[in-house]
């Protein structure tokens, strides 16, 4: 592929007319120094007295501290859920869904100071916690209050009953919409939860905790416990849970299997994705530019589902290239409460540091990095969008889930090769393919392994749509109908 | 230069653009950002005045708000551009004299475009000799909805070539048009005819010119541009009626095409109202209070 436009100049779009800042206004958000687990429908300290600090990944500075979980705080949390369950599942269902119906429009009430905070704590643009990560969550917790009280009209013929007390433990990526993708469903089918948020974005779940409880949600039914790594495994190797719901990590997910191998505990597992996008000659290319931005850069690539492979045929490769590159220089890095944001920072130290290990790794394969010229705060942990061309199936950065913004982009002759490449890889979460013609998307999108395709779009959600993995991106799905299987038994 | 195959011009997915043109709508302009965008805009509007209603009197009205948006604001542009009926350019030209400001007329049966090519071409030679600065013209929309691909093309290079060297604005009618797969094979035919601007909308149609008709029309510019190296310019018109709108379409223009085309040798605002708006927004900039419109000539 050729990397230079070669007729036209190449377009300015730095010069002559720069957007000035423009920040969201934080001041009406007030976060606490120090918050404690939510246990038993009251905020209780840390029994170690051990806390943790967390940050602000755009400034590296403390937002607020809070209370480590111990095997003891994981115990009374479990105790209080399963002492709540049997109330709670006794409860008609259109009372649970009433409760539902009141935590979506709190959210709904306190949407601004949801996303000021996760954007603070997650580095994620305002633009995306205030459009995307907020409606959506408040549009599951409408969506399952709905089922509430339809579970019989769901599994018909079926005598439906909750699993009992659900471990939950969920991604920095979307603090707020994976709490409400784990806590909406399990609520609406009579489960009690205890919820533990990742150790670098607990604060949109503290927040949440403090809607609950404004909400008169009975004692015990959530519980959020903060913690790392042992925090989680403490949860799941509790005695006394019914179920595991897990976002996050393919290594995690596989330890979590071991730990519930022989037990009876169901589980749920999303993990880790390395999708294909897929550009036929025949796609509308404009659009399908804009389609491979939002696959890859969405949310700084912190996405499981973000299409990380891109393909292009052939014959059009140097012109989406040339596109990309465009689109690229009028991407917008930088403050995260900047309301014209569309990248922001890089979530952890650590995150950054397996991004970069990669980036290395691509160079080092011979890989051809193209990276718009930004310049970066040198506070916060920043990563600018980056391209790799000239790389192939035998790259790490092809195989490996990155998690960052970096995109991997190889060429292809046939649909059937595109199809081959698709699906060669250890994951099978998502994919996209873009063609103007509709024959071949059904072709090609029944033959990719893949719980969510997209055609002629890109990580779009909605929470009447289940969403799930095959192979080593996990098992069980969340979101519709589907939704609701992990959370029931059924006889 | 190899002409493309207009009857397989490049396909544009309509929900896509809606989504681009929503994320534009996000961006959010603050400050003196705001100031120096308001201005330029101002500075790019083709004031317009099409009625059948048109008078000498009203013309000069016209004219002189163009040369004189408001009083008192000294570092106010003015307009770009008048845009009138063909028996109206010489009033205009006497009026504008050497103010720097262009006179823009309408030809080639505007709006229908229903007539003779030697009617047309014609007309538009009568439009040269009275002194327009730049000639509008509409593009036969049955012709082209009839598949007529080449007549079209050859209708406006034949207009183009009556033109001599002055500026050429080819009006898509994009309300006429359907589709937004239409309206860029529309856009190509009228670029590689010889068009130095396209334009949406004669303001004759509802809608007029819209935000994603007008991205599609970028990014066919984009794609020649990209290819010859030639910059073609362009002409939302009808319906951009306020600041807020028009601030929109700048910002997709610079996200698409660059810094080059914000200027009003490449970009206008056919408009007739966008004016004082422009200038109300302007003067709350500065002096932090909205002004009654009675403050705002009304020409």
């Amino acid at each position: 592929m050729s990397t230079q436009n070669e007729i036209g100049a190449a377009l300015d779009f730095k010069g002559l007319w720069q957007y000035d800042a423009a920040p969201e206004d934080k001041k009406q958000v007030k976060i606490a120094p120090q918050y404690n687990h939510f246990i038993n429908g009251k905020f209780t300290p840390s029994t170690t007295g051990e806390y943790f600090d967390t940050i602000n990944p755009a400034t590296e500075e403390k937002l607020s501290e809070l209370a480590l979980g111990s095997v003891e705080d994981v115990d009374k949390a479990v105790k209080a859920a399963k002492k709540a369950q049997k109330d709670w599942a006794k409860l008609p269902g259109k009372e649970r869904g009433k409760y539902l119906y009141r935590i979506a429009r709190l959210i709904q009430e306190r949407a601004r100071a949801f996303s000021v905070i996760e954007t603070l704590n997650g580095g994620k643009p305002i633009r995306e916690s205030r459009d995307v990560d907020v409606p959506l969550a408040v549009a599951h917790f409408f969506y399952y209050a709905g089922w509430a009280d339809k579970l019989d009209y769901a599994f018909p013929g079926r005598s439906v009953s909750p699993k009992g007390v659900a471990a939950q433990i969920i991604p920095w990526n979307f603090p707020l919409l994976m709490a409400a993708w784990k806590l909406a469903p399990a609520l609406a089918c009579g489960n009690t939860v205890v919820l533990k948020p990742a150790e670098t974005t607990p604060l949109t779940a503290m927040f949440l905790a403090e809607l609950i409880r404004d909400a008169d949600l009975p004692d015990g039914v959530v519980n959020i416990v903060n913690g790392y790594g042992p925090t989680g495994a403490t949860m799941v190797n509790h005695p006394d849970i019914n179920k595991v719901a897990f976002t996050g990590s393919t290594p995690i997910g596989k330890y979590i299997q071991q730990s519930l191998a022989g037990r009876d505990v169901s589980y749920t597992l999303e993990l880790g994705g390395k999708a294909a996008n897929i550009i036929m000659e025949d796609a509308p290319i404009d659009q399908a530019v804009e389609g491979i931005i939002n696959a890859i850069f969405f949310n700084q690539g912190h996405v499981c589902c973000a299409g990380s492979r891109l393909f292009v045929q052939e014959s059009v490769a140097d012109e989406v290239l040339r596109k990309l590159k465009y689109r690229l220089d009028t991407l917008i890095v930088g403050d995260p409460m900047d309301k014209n944001t569309d990248i922001g920072a890089i979530n952890s130290r650590k995150q950054l540091d397996k991004i970069n290990e990669l980036v290395q790794a691509g160079i080092a394969e011979g890989g051809h990095i193209y990276r718009p010229n930004i310049e970066m705060s040198n506070k916060g942990f920043w990563c600018a969008p980056t391209l790799f061309t000239e790389v192939s199936q035998a790259h790490r950065i092809v195989n490996e889930e990155i998690f960052g913004p970096v995109l991997a982009i190889q060429t292809f002759r046939t649909p059937a090769e595109a199809i081959k490449k698709a699906n060669n890889t250890p994951f099978g979460l998502s994919g996209g393919v873009w063609t103007d013609k509709g024959s071949k998307i059904f072709n090609v999108t029944s033959q990719i392994h893949a719980g969510v395709i997209w055609a002629n779009t890109f990580n779009r959600f909605d929470p009447t749509s289940p969403f799930g993995g095959y192979k080593e991106s996990g098992m069980g799905r969340e979101g519709g109908l589907h939704g609701l299987y992990p959370y029931v038994n059924l006889d | 230069m190899n002409k493309p195959d207009f009857k397989s011009s490049p396909r544009v997915d309509q929900v896509g653009v809606e989504d681009k043109v929503a994320r534009f709508g996000t961006r959010s302009i603050k400050k003196e950002s705001k100031v120096q965008a308001l201005k330029l805009a101002l500075s790019m509007i083709d004031h317009t005045t099409l009625e059948g209603m048109d008078s000498n009197g009203r013309i000069e009205q016209l004219c002189h708000k163009a040369m004189q948006p408001i009083v008192g604001y000294p570092d106010i542009p003015t307009v770009a551009a008048v845009c009138v009926y063909p028996p109206f350019i010489k009033k205009a030209k006497s009026v504008l004299k050497n103010s720097g400001i262009k006179v823009a007329s309408v030809a080639t049966a505007f709006p229908s475009g229903h007539a003779p090519l030697q009617y047309k071409i014609d007309e538009t030679k009568l439009c040269v000799d009275s002194g327009a600065d730049e000639v509008d013209m509409v593009i036969s929309r049955g012709r082209f909805h009839q598949g007529d691909y080449n007549y079209v093309f050859d209708e406006i290079a034949a207009i183009k070539e009556a033109c001599g060297s002055i500026y050429l604005k080819v009006i898509l009618e994009t309300g006429e048009l359907g589709t937004l797969d239409q309206v860029r094979r529309a856009s190509d035919i009228a670029i590689y005819a010889g068009g130095n601007f396209i334009k949406t909308s004669t303001g004759k149609v509802q809608p007029g010119a819209t935000l994603p008709v007008t991205l599609v029309m970028l990014e066919a510019i984009r794609d020649y541009y990209d290819k010859t190296g030639i910059m073609i310019g362009m002409k939302p018109a009808g319906g951009v009626k306020d600041s807020k709108t028009a601030l929109k379409y700048l910002i997709m223009l610079k996200e698409t095409l660059g810094a080059a085309w914000l200027s009003p040798d490449w970009f206008r605002f056919g408009a007739s109202s966008l004016s004082n708006d422009l200038l109300m927004q302007i003067v709350k900039q500065k002096s932090g209070n909205y002004q009654s419109l009675d403050y705002f000539s009304q020409d």
